[in-house]
This record gives C-alpha cells, sequence and structure tokens, in this order.
C-alpha cells in the first residue's frame, strides 16, 4: 500500500483490473452417473466461478431395501446381502455381521477360524486401499498408478476367489466359523502374493507419494478439523488422517488382533494426502499382519461343534436321526438366536462398521441396523467442500471412498 | 463393561433416564426422556468426552409381545468417547406422531442420522431437517415401520420439471 509522499507506483490494484460484470452463481450436477462419482450418488453444487457457494450430496440411487429384506429372512440368509454393502470388500461386512450374531449367541469361534477371517478380512482391506489409491491417481491424471494398483487388486481378488468362490460377492463365513477351511496350498500361495503386492504397493506409493503434481492437488485440499470430522462420524482412515488415534482393531481387540503385532498409521493436516497416504501405510500394516497371522495360525477345525448352528457332516445326515433333525431344523428354522439386543463393531477399510442387531427369539432378525462408515463420511462431504475449488472436489470425493452399497444399503 | 456415561447422565440430570438395562451381552444402555435428549447430548458430547458420533437408527416395536410394544417407536443413539474407549448406547421411546428434540445443533453428523429415522420410521425431529434422504420425496409411507409390506409397490412418478438448471444466453439473473 503506498503511503502519501511515495513515489507513483504504477502496478495496478486487483480491484481497478477487475471487471464489474453482472454475475450470477450457476448450478452443476454432478452425476448420479458420472465416471468420478464410482457410486452413483448426484452432488448439487451452486457455483460462483470456480468455487463452490453451496453442496447438495444426495443419496439413495443405489438403495434396495437392505434392512427390510434381513428382516424377512433367517439369520444364515442375510449373508449375501452382507456382501452387496461394501462391494469392494465384501469379507469385511461378511464378519463383522458374523462377528456381531456370534457376539449376540454367546458363541465362541475356534482359534484357527478367527485367524483365517484375520487374514480374509486384511487381504480385502489392501485390496480397498489400493482401489482408492489407484482411483484417486487416475483421477488426477496418472492412468500408470492406477494399473500398477489394479494389476495387484487382481492378484488379491484371485486369491479371494480361490478362498471363497467368487470374487466380489464372497459369502465367506458361516454364524459359528466358516463354511470351509482354505484350500490346500493357499497360505503358500498367499505369501508368494504378498510378495508381488508389497512390489506394486510400492510402486504406487512411489509414483503418487512425491510427484509433484499429485501433492500440488491433494496437500491441504479437502481440509477437515479434528472436531468437525469427530462431529461428523468420521471414523477409519479419514479420522486418523486428522490425528485421532482411533482404530476398533487396537481399542476393542476382536479375533485375533491382539497377538498382532501392527501400528495405526495417524495423521495430522486431515487433508487428502493425509488421507490417502494412511492408506499407503495400512497397506503395509497388513501386509505384515496377514504374514504374522499365517505364521501363527493354529491346526484345528474351523466351525463350532455344535449341531444347533453348524451343518452336520453329511454322512451323520444320511445315516442317524439327530443328523437329520438338526439339518432339517437348520434348514428350515435357521440357526436360533436368542432374543435380545448387541452393538458390535469391526473395523472395515473404511473405518468402523457396527452392527445393532435385535432379536424377538423367532429364528429371524427383528431388526438389523448396519452402521456403515461411509455413510457418516459422505454426511461431511458438503463441509469439507463449501467454500473451495470445484477442482478439488474430486480428489475430495475419491478419498474419502465413498462406497455406495454401503451408503445406500 | 463401564458405566460411567449413565451414571453421570444420573447424577447430573436425574430425571432425564426413565430407564437403564443391561443386555445379554453385558452392555448397558439408558432410555432418555424425550424432551431432555438435547440437554444429554450436550452433556455428553461438551462434559463427558463423548465426541464421536456413531451412528442413529430407529426400531418399530409393533410386532413385539406384550408391554413393549408402547411406545411404539425406539430411536437409538450411539456416541463414543474415544480416551475413555467407551460407547453410550441410548434410546429414546416415542409414540405415533409425537417428535423429539433434534440434536443436529449438538452433533452435525446426526442430521443424516434423523433424516434416516424420518425416512424409515416416520419418527419426526422438532427443529431439524424432516426430508427424506435414500427414498425419493414422492414415496408414500415409512417402508421399515413394520406393517409396510415386503413387496409394497408404488406407482410410477412422473418426471419431475427441472428448476434449477437454465440453458441459453443469460438472463441477468433472472431465473424463470
Amino acid at each position: 500500500m503506498a503511503a502519501a509522499g511515495d513515489e507513483y507506483d504504477p502496478t495496478p490494484s486487483d480491484d481497478e483490473l477487475e471487471a464489474h460484470l453482472q454475475t450470477r452463481n450457476m448450478v452443476v450436477n454432478l452425476g448420479p452417473s458420472h465416471p468420478a462419482t464410482h457410486g452413483t450418488v448426484r452432488l448439487r453444487i451452486e457455483l460462483d466461478g470456480e468455487n463452490i457457494v453451496k453442496m447438495d450430496t444426495e443419496v439413495g440411487f443405489l438403495h434396495r431395501g437392505f434392512q427390510k429384506s434381513c428382516e424377512n429372512v433367517t439369520w444364515t440368509q442375510v449373508l449375501p446381502y452382507t456382501d452387496r454393502l461394501d462391494y469392494v470388500a465384501a469379507l469385511h461386512n461378511n464378519f463383522g455381521y458374523l462377528t456381531a450374531v456370534e457376539s449376540l449367541m454367546g458363541v465362541d469361534i475356534p482359534e484357527r477360524a478367527k485367524y483365517i477371517r484375520v487374514i480374509g478380512a486384511e487381504l480385502h482391506r489392501i485390496s480397498s486401499h489400493l482401489t482408492t489409491a489407484g482411483a484417486l491417481s487416475l483421477e488426477l491424471g496418472g492412468f500408470g498408478a492406477f494399473l500398477f494398483a489394479i494389476e495387484a487388486r487382481e492378484l488379491i481378488t484371485d486369491r479371494i476367489t480361490e478362498l471363497t468362490g467368487a470374487r466380489l460377492t464372497t459369502s465367506y463365513g458361516r454364524i459359528g466359523g466358516l463354511n470351509r477351511d482354505v484350500p490346500d496350498g493357499w497360505n503358500e500361495k498367499v505369501l508368494k502374493t504378498l510378495l508381488k503386492v508389497e512390489e506394486l504397493a510400492g510402486e504406487v506409493d512411489t509414483l503418487l507419494s512425491r510427484n509433484r503434481i499429485f501433492t500440488d492437488r491433494t496437500k491441504g485440499t479437502g481440509v477437515i478439523t479434528k472436531e468437525a470430522a469427530l462431529d461428523f462420524g468420521f471414523t477409519g482412515p479419514c479420522l486418523r488422517a486428522c490425528g485421532v488415534n482411533y482404530d476398533v482393531r487396537k481399542a476393542n481387540p476382536y479375533w485375533v488382533y491382539d497377538k498382532l503385532d501392527f501400528e495405526v498409521a495417524i495423521g495430522h493436516n486431515g487433508d487428502n494426502f493425509d488421507r490417502y497416504y494412511m492408506r499407503v501405510i495400512e497397506i503395509r500394516e497388513s501386509i505384515k499382519m496377514i504374514r504374522q497371522a499365517i505364521a501363527q495360525m493354529p491346526q484345528g477345525p474351523v466351525m463350532v461343534d455344535d449341531w444347533r448352528i453348524a451343518l452336520p457332516p453329511k454322512e451323520n445326515v444320511y445315516n442317524s436321526i439327530e443328523g437329520v433333525i438338526s439339518h432339517f431344523k437348520l434348514v428350515m428354522e435357521g440357526v436360533p438366536v436368542p432374543a435380545g439386543e448387541v452393538y458390535s463393531a469391526t473395523e472395515s477399510a473404511n473405518g468402523e462398521l457396527g452392527w445393532y442387531l435385535k432379536s424377538d427369539g423367532s429364528g429371524r432378525p427383528y431388526k438389523v441396523h448396519v452402521r456403515a462408515p461411509g455413510y457418516q463420511i459422505l454426511a461431511g462431504l458438503a463441509h469439507m467442500c463449501e467454500g473451495k475449488m470445484l477442482a478439488d472436489l474430486i480428489p475430495t470425493f475419491d478419498t474419502i471412498n465413498m462406497i455406495g452399497g454401503e451408503v445406500e444399503q | 463393561m463401564s458405566t460411567f456415561a449413565l451414571d453421570q447422565i444420573q447424577a447430573q440430570i436425574p430425571q432425564a433416564l426413565v430407564e437403564r438395562y443391561v443386555d445379554r451381552t453385558g452392555d448397558a444402555w439408558g432410555v432418555v426422556a424425550r424432551e431432555h435428549i438435547v440437554a444429554v447430548a450436550k452433556l455428553l458430547k461438551e462434559r463427558l468426552g463423548f465426541n464421536l458420533f456413531i451412528s442413529m437408527d430407529a426400531v418399530d416395536r409393533l410386532h413385539l409381545e406384550g408391554p413393549e410394544q408402547d411406545p411404539r417407536f425406539e430411536v437409538l443413539y450411539f456416541l463414543r468417547n474415544l480416551e475413555r474407549n467407551e460407547l453410550t448406547r441410548l434410546k429414546v421411546r416415542v409414540n405415533e406422531g409425537e417428535d423429539i428434540p433434534s440434536i443436529i445443533k449438538v452433533f452435525l453428523g446426526a442430521e443424516w442420522g434423523e433424516r434416516f429415522v424420518w425416512d424409515f420410521y416416520g419418527v419426526a425431529f422438532a427443529g431439524g431437517i424432516n426430508k427424506r434422504i435414500l427414498m425419493y420425496e414422492e414415496f408414500v409411507g415409512h417402508p421399515l415401520r413394520k406393517d409396510y409390506p415386503l413387496r409394497g409397490r408404488q406407482h410410477l412418478i412422473p418426471e419431475r420439471p427441472i428448476k434449477d438448471i437454465f440453458r441459453g444466453p443469460g438472463t441477468n439473473g433472472v431465473q424463470d
């Protein structure tokens, strides 16, 4: 600012150069079907130039009545519906639901089943995080990192297919354990796969984390404070990126997470880069955990030895009256879950996946509430984007990793 | 299981806690009178450190047996304290037509929770945004109520007029 008596300064001020034109805010619809909204969500964005003035998030295009469907089938038949929640990491939903039912029934599953659940869940965590990092890179213009991420994800998907028989809709595990043990030689194959995955995830990290274009687009964009993140109910990598140390696996260990040695990644800026980098670190930690779990995994059964919960072996069904009765009751009436209610939480790829289950003892769930981590995070998207640039919306939308299936149930 | 939150509510706002019980897995639940839910949420968040909003939902108790049927709806609130590693499980019981004071002034994340409860159970929130979230505005009824049919079909709706998009050269800010 020139003071009185100073020499003449020819540099014009911003105000002098401003074109005082009559403008108006423009409304842009992003989605519901748009390559960058990988899911179906409609964002109604009011723009002033390139700045977002107001944003409405409209969800529900993928709503398929998850809860209503669950209330009308037996407890075991709910399992295929849970695949479709977070379809990128279906095993988290399968195992989370089963753990909730088991805690309502007071059933303790065999040790080997717990280890296999950890391995399955961590494999899918890697796969989900790779997809997030890959899609983020793709939408910021980096096709190469996306291809490395998807190549690694494909290897994991192959292992999941060998384990469960399906690529995405796994429906693996049953109340009281698992429906089958791992295939012969699968553990060794997983260890070999991890070597390759580690290398490919390292490529993704090398291509992105110190890439100037990538860091310029992600550092300092989509920032959310710790207080606001807690207020909206952020969990998982998005909350930890704000510097909050909360991971269900450490806070309330389930299965065998208390026997594994792993670190929880904590960020401090709460921006897109931290949310991305939490995932890079978690991939490494998950690889570490799977190696430990495979080394520690004991031999033994994978299903509880109780014919009221587990289907009896076929030779018993065909040759003994007890077997026939148990089989018939399980198939026709389902697993007997006593009347009561429970809230149980596990850590899915996006955060705390909570289940509130209420049973009236009739053999069918009275109420199945799923606390999808993505639902609460998407609720905070408008807060993160209002007042910011339109271009920053895309990386923000990517790093919160909104999955249509779990948000819209 | 720790009952710190419920003990504190009982000590500080004794008239708010109508009932407390322990479920079969040993977790403590508190039933809060609906007019006190905002005060309880404020107390939990600001004084007791339950600042992580977990979720909200409701249960329609129409098909339960005997005394459990009344009041009809049970709205659930889950809040977490990370330092103490404790989850509060609260319930507010209301009948058809009664509304609950909204807690969106206390927890930003409750907006979508309350909209979900309104959308699927028809429990309104006084001072909240009673707008559908997953279903569409023209939908009639509340689908997660126990008396809503499983295969309930509704008529197709006409396409909505588009008001928020305007085409062509500018009209100097005048939107028709």
